[in-house]
C-alpha cells in the first residue's frame, strides 16, 4: 500500500483516482438527445406519421431510447472495466423488474381467465 | 386540532394491554431515571445515540431486535395459552378482537422489528471489519436507517395504549384491511410503522451494496471476501430490489384508505388479488433477506471452529447468488389456492422446489467443512448443528408445501405455521444467536459464559421441537391457523405440549439474560486481550477487541481468502512500530436521531389525521437533512500520536 492511505484508503482495489466522467459537451449532447426523443414521442402520438396500430410500439421504442440516453449521458454508464459494478447492478435491476412485471401480468391474467363471469347486474 | 385522536382512543375496557404497557412504561422510566441520576446522558448521547460508527449502530440494531423479541414472544405465549385453554365450552381469556390484534402484532413485530434488526445489526457490526475497512460507505445515512427502524418500532408499540393495532394479520390483505372493513386506526398503525422502518431498511440496503462493492481493503477481490460478506451483499441486493415493491404496495393501500381510491377494493375495478401478488413479490425475497446472512454466520462458525477453510467456497458463493435470483421466481407459492390455473401453479411449484437445491448444497458444504475437522464444541457450534438438523426438516416440509395439490390441503393450516417457524427459528434465530455468541467478544472485549450459553441453546432447541412439532400434526388433523377458540377437544393434548414448548423457549431466553449478566460480572476474568479468542480466519479477528473507532490503524493487505489465517500460518508478526498516518473519520451526528424523532410524529399524526403536525414534521425533517447537507464539518482527524498510543497499548496486551 502506498503512503497516501489517509486520503485514498477506501478506494476500490484497482481504481486509482477519480477521473472526470463527463464534460460540458456530453451533457449538452445528452440534453439535446433527450429533448429530441421527447418531441418525437409527442409527434408520434399526435400525428399520423406512424401507422396508427404501431403507435404504442413506437412509443415503447422511444421510451427505451430515452432510458438509454439517460443512463449513458447523465448516469455515466460506460463499458470500461470500472463500470462493471454499475452494469451488473443495472442488469440485476432489469432482471428483477422483468420477473416481477411479467410474473404479475401472467398471474393476474391467469386468475382473470379462471374467474367465473360476473353477473350482468354487478357490472359497472 | 387533534384529528381523530380523543380520550376514547385509550382502550380502558381492555385492561390487559394497559397493565402490560404500564409495567413496560415503569421499566422504561426506571431505566431513564437511573441513566439521569448516574449522569450518563451526555455519554449516551455523544457516544451512542449520535454515533455513526458501524460497530455501535450494529450493537444498537441488535439490542433493538432482542428487546422487540421479548415483545413478540409475549404475544406468542398469550396466543399459545389462549389456544391451550379456550377449548370446547371454555372461551379463554382473550376476546376475539384482542386476539386478532395479537397475532397481527406478533407476525409484524417478529419479521420487521426482530429478525430484520438482528440481521442488519450483525451485518453492520461485521461487514466493514471483515472487509478490512473503517466504516460503511455512508456512515451518517446508516445512523438515519437505524433510527427510522427504531421510530417504526416505537410507533407499533404506541398502538398498544393509543388506539388499536391491525386485526388484518401481518400481511394485511384487502379487502379486510380496506377502510370499509377496518375503519379504525389499526391498519394505519401497521402501514405507517412499516413505511417508516421500510425507508430505513432500503437505505441500509443501498449502504451495504455500496460498501461491499466499493470499499474493500487492498487485495480483497470478490473471490477473497468472507462468505458472510457475500451473504450480506446478496441480502442487501434483495433489499434494494424488493423493498420498493412493498413500499409501493403499501402506498396504494394507503391511497385507498386515505383518498378513497380503488386499487384493491371490491368495487370500482379494484383487484384485491393484486395486493396478494405484490405483497409476496416482496415477501418471498424477504425470507431470503433474513436467511442468507444466517447462512453466512454458520459458514464462518463452521470453518472457524473446525479449524479448516470452508469446504467449496465457490459453491457457497454461487449458491448464494443463485438463491438471490431464484428467490424472485417463487412468490406465487404463498397463494396457490387463490385461483390461478394449473400452468401457473405448476411453474411456481417447480421453481419453489428448485430453490431448495442451492440450499441443500450449502448444507453439504457445512457438513464437509466439519468432516475430519478439529471441532471445538462451543455454543455457536451447537447452534450450527441444531440448525442443520432443524433447518433440513423445515426445508423438507417446505418442499412438500411447494407441491400445489398438497398446498391445497395444508394452506392456512397449523402445518404451515409449523413450517415457517421451523425455518425462521431453526434458521434465522439460531443463526443470529450463533452470531451473537461468536462476535460478542469482538464487540465488547470479553467472551460470553459458555455454560449459560449452552443451557440457553438446549432450551431453545428442545422448546422449539416441543412447540412446533405438535403443530405439524395438528395441521394434518385439520386445525387451521389463527383460531381464537378450539372446537375439537381432541386437539388439547397437543396444544398443551406446544404451550410447554413455548415456556421452555422462554427458559432459553432467561438463560441468555443470565448469560449476559454472569459474563458482565466476570468480565475481568474473560477479557479477550489478543483480539482473536476463537483462532479465527477472517480480518475482524486481526484487530483488537473491541476494535478502535478506526478499526485498523493500517489497512490490511490481502492476498488470499481467509486472510488472517494466512497471516498467522506464515507467522507474519505485526510491525512493532509501523508508520501510522492520521485517519479521517466521520463525525458523530444527531441527524439520524432528529430525523427519526420527527418521522415518528409524522407517522403518528398521519394515523390520527392531525394534518398540521404532519406538515410540521415534514418541514422539520427537510430542514434537518438540508442542514446536514450544507454543513461541511463532517469529518474529524485522529492524529498519529493518538493512534500510536492506542496501538502500543494493544500490542502490549492491555485494554486500548
Amino acid at each position: 500500500m502506498d503512503g497516501d492511505d489517509r486520503v485514498f484508503d477506501d478506494r476500490t482495489p484497482g481504481v486509482e483516482e477519480y477521473e472526470p466522467t463527463a464534460t460540458y459537451l456530453s451533457y449538452t449532447a445528452g440534453l439535446g438527445l433527450a429533448v429530441l426523443l421527447t418531441i418525437m414521442s409527442f409527434v408520434v402520438a399526435q400525428t399520423n406519421l406512424l401507422w396508427s396500430p404501431g403507435v404504442p410500439m413506437g412509443l415503447i421504442v422511444l421510451a427505451f431510447a430515452q432510458i438509454g440516453v439517460h443512463l449513458v449521458f447523465f448516469l455515466h454508464l460506460g463499458s470500461g472495466p470500472d463500470h462493471t459494478n454499475n452494469v451488473v447492478a443495472l442488469a440485476f435491476g432489469v432482471l428483477i423488474v422483468f420477473l416481477v412485471i411479467t410474473g404479475s401480468v401472467w398471474i393476474i391474467a391467469n386468475l382473470n381467465a379462471n374467474m367465473m363471469d360476473m353477473p350482468v347486474h354487478l357490472q359497472h | 386540532m387533534l384529528g381523530r385522536l380523543t380520550w376514547t382512543a385509550i382502550p380502558l375496557d381492555q385492561p390487559l394491554p394497559l397493565y402490560a404497557m404500564g409495567v413496560v412504561g415503569l421499566v422504561i422510566l426506571a431505566v431513564l431515571a437511573v441513566v439521569a441520576v448516574k449522569g450518563w446522558w451526555p455519554y449516551l448521547w455523544r457516544e451512542w445515540l449520535t454515533s455513526v460508527d458501524h460497530k455501535r449502530i450494529g450493537v444498537m440494531y441488535f439490542t433493538l431486535g432482542l428487546v422487540m423479541l421479548l415483545r413478540g414472544y409475549s404475544d406468542a405465549i398469550m396466543m399459545r395459552t389462549q389456544q391451550a385453554i379456550a377449548i370446547g365450552h371454555a372461551q379463554g381469556y382473550l376476546p376475539p378482537d384482542h386476539y386478532d390484534q395479537i397475532f397481527s402484532a406478533h407476525g409484524t413485530i417478529m419479521i420487521f422489528f426482530v429478525a430484520m434488526p438482528l440481521v442488519i445489526g450483525l451485518m453492520n457490526f461485521v461487514v466493514p471489519l471483515q472487509l478490512g475497512v473503517r466504516d460503511v460507505a455512508f456512515p451518517t445515512l446508516n445512523s438515519v436507517s437505524f433510527w427510522l427502524t427504531a421510530a417504526g418500532a416505537l410507533l407499533i408499540n404506541v398502538s398498544l395504549v393509543i388506539g388499536a393495532f391491525s386485526r388484518a394479520t401481518w400481511w394485511g390483505y384487502p379487502p379486510l384491511s380496506e377502510l370499509a372493513f377496518s375503519p379504525d386506526v389499526g391498519v394505519d398503525y401497521y402501514l405507517w410503522s412499516l413505511q417508516i422502518s421500510g425507508i430505513g431498511t432500503l437505505l441500509t440496503g443501498v449502504n451495504f451494496v455500496t460498501t461491499i462493492l466499493k470499499l474493500r481493503c487492498p487485495g480483497m477481490t470478490y473471490m477473497r471476501m468472507p462468505v458472510f460478506c457475500w451473504t450480506a451483499l446478496a441480502s442487501s441486493m434483495l433489499i434494494v430490489a424488493a423493498f420498493p415493491v412493498l413500499t409501493a404496495t403499501f402506498v396504494m393501500l394507503l391511497l385507498d384508505r386515505y383518498l378513497g381510491m380503488h386499487f384493491f377494493t371490491n368495487d370500482a375495478g379494484g383487484n384485491q388479488m393484486m395486493y396478494a401478488n405484490l405483497f409476496w413479490a416482496w415477501g418471498h425475497p424477504e425470507v431470503y433477506i433474513l436467511i442468507l446472512p444466517a447462512f453466512g454466520v454458520f459458514s464462518e462458525v463452521a470453518s472457524t471452529f473446525s479449524g479448516k477453510g470452508l469446504f467449496s467456497y465457490r459453491t457457497m458463493v454461487w449458491a448464494t447468488l443463485g438463491i438471490c435470483v431464484l428467490s424472485f421466481m417463487v412468490w406465487l407459492h404463498h397463494f396457490f389456492t387463490m385461483g390461478a390455473g394449473a400452468d401457473v401453479n405448476a411453474f411456481f411449484g417447480i421453481m419453489s422446489s428448485i430453490i431448495a437445491v442451492p440450499t441443500g448444497a450449502k448444507v453439504f458444504n457445512w457438513l464437509f467443512t466439519m468432516y475430519r475437522g478439529r471441532i471445538v464444541f462451543t455454543t455457536p457450534v451447537l447452534y450450527l448443528v441444531g440448525f442443520m438438523v432443524t433447518f433440513v426438516i423445515g426445508g423438507l416440509t417446505g418442499v412438500l408445501l411447494a407441491v400445489p395439490p398438497v398446498d391445497f390441503v395444508l394452506h392456512n393450516s397449523a402445518f404451515l405455521v409449523a413450517h415457517f417457524h421451523n425455518v425462521i427459528i431453526g434458521g434465522v434465530v439460531f443463526g443470529m444467536l450463533a452470531g451473537y455468541n461468536y462476535w460478542f467478544p469482538k464487540a465488547f472485549g470479553f467472551t460470553l459464559d459458555e455454560r449459560w450459553g449452552k443451557a440457553s441453546f438446549w432450551c431453545w432447541l428442545i422448546g422449539f421441537y416441543l412447540a412446533f412439532m405438535p403443530l405439524y400434526q395438528l395441521g394434518l388433523m385439520g386445525m387451521t391457523r389463527r383460531l381464537q377458540h378450539i372446537a375439537d377437544p381432541s386437539w388439547q393434548p397437543l396444544l398443551l405440549v406446544a404451550e410447554a414448548g413455548a415456556i421452555i423457549i422462554f427458559l432459553g431466553v432467561l438463560c441468555q439474560i443470565a448469560q449476559l449478566y454472569v459474563s458482565i460480572r466476570t468480565r475481568e476474568l474473560r477479557r479477550d486481550l489478543t483480539g482473536d479468542p476463537w483462532n479465527g480466519r477472517t480480518l475482524e479477528w486481526a484487530t483488537s477487541s473491541p476494535p478502535p473507532a478506526y478499526n485498523f490503524a493500517v489497512l490490511p493487505t490481502v492476498e488470499t481468502i481467509d486472510a488472517f489465517w494466512e497471516l498467522k500460518r506464515r507467522r507474519v508478526k505485526p510491525a512493532v512500530q509501523p508508520a501510522y498516518a492520521a485517519i479521517e473519520m466521520p463525525r458523530n451526528s444527531p441527524v439520524g436521531f432528529i430525523t427519526a424523532f420527527f418521522a415518528f410524529f409524522i407517522g403518528f399524526s398521519l394515523i390520527w389525521h392531525i394534518w398540521w403536525l404532519v406538515l410540521v414534521g415534514l418541514l422539520a425533517v427537510a430542514v434537518t437533512i438540508m442542514a446536514f447537507g450544507w454543513g461541511d464539518d463532517r469529518e474529524r482527524e485522529i492524529p498519529v500520536g493518538e493512534i500510536a498510543r492506542i496501538e502500543r497499548a494493544r500490542l502490549a496486551g492491555g485494554p486500548a
